[in-house]
């Protein structure tokens, strides 16, 4: 059986490249799929913990991370939508109208 | 040979990840995170998760990418990304993400897990399957929360059709 510290890595990989998407990417798309990355990458690390102290706990707070990104993703990309059509653009350093 | 297929299964996943940070075109990059989550999905087969592993391959890659899509064919071709401003801001980003991975290594190397170990050993679920004590888990102690979820799905509908539509 393999380690499940080889699963907390691998998910510690994937949240850390879906981090840096977020830093370095300027357009809100992508910056979005870089979220995607992220809660993927915990799911991972749920599921193993749980797979790891025999308990279903963590397969249960996965299915209910699922429901909270579909519901995420389609409030965010209504949102990119309605600033594309005011602004014309996606990326997100132009959109500074509240900047100081 | 498990640790072969999660190591090549694993690389698929990095790949895919590294991947959507990369690649120019927005497409590619919804593409490539397809890739992720079906190679996620063979990861929670191995870790004996079936129900997980067929729900993110039809709601992730399924229909929230097919979401994904409609929106970057929606925009077309200007919603790219424009000149960059601040210089320092990839090298910035790259270092502190070394920093959290370091981090995220240096705690996951030390095997800790605190709980105590559940009831659902291999030997349970393999005699009355994933999926039935997945559900049954959910409409028993998790019943709660998977009604709530049904409310935060309707204010998503709600929320979607309000910020989308052009005049109500």
């Amino acid at each position: 059986m393999i380690p499940v510290s080889y699963y907390l890595i691998l998910g510690g990989i994937l949240f850390t490249i879906g981090t840096v998407g977020i830093l370095v990417r300027r357009n809100a798309l992508i910056i979005f799929m870089s979220i995607e990355v992220m809660l993927n990458a915990v799911n991972l690390t749920f599921v193993a913990a749980g797979r790891y102290l025999n308990s279903l706990d963590g397969q249960a707070i996965v299915l209910l991370v699922l429901t909270v990104a579909a519901a995420e993703v389609a409030v965010g990309l209504a949102l990119i939508v309605a600033i594309f059509r005011g602004r014309g653009t996606t990326d997100v350093d132009e959109v500074n109208l509240l900047k100081w | 040979m498990e640790l072969a297929l999660f190591l090549s299964v694993g690389a698929i996943a990095i790949l895919g990840a590294v991947g959507v940070v990369t690649l120019r075109n927005a497409v590619h990059s919804a593409l490539s995170l397809i890739t992720n989550m079906v190679a996620l999905a063979v990861l929670f087969l191995m870790l004996n998760a079936q129900f997980v592993a067929i729900v993110q391959i039809i709601v992730y890659a399924g229909a929230v990418m097919v979401l994904f899509l409609f929106v970057i064919m929606l925009l077309g071709e200007k919603a790219q990304e424009g000149q960059e401003r601040r210089p320092g801001q990839r090298v910035f980003a790259v270092a502190l993400g070394a920093l959290l991975l370091a981090e995220i290594i240096y705690v996951a190397q030390f095997n800790l897990l605190p709980g105590l170990p559940g009831k659902a050993t291999p030997e349970v679920v393999a005699r009355s399957g994933n999926v039935q004590l997945v559900g049954r888990f959910l409409f028993s102690e998790y019943v709660f929360p998977f009604e709530v979820t049904s409310v935060l799905l309707l204010v998503a509908i709600v929320g979607a059709v309000v910020l989308a539509k052009r005049k109500l």
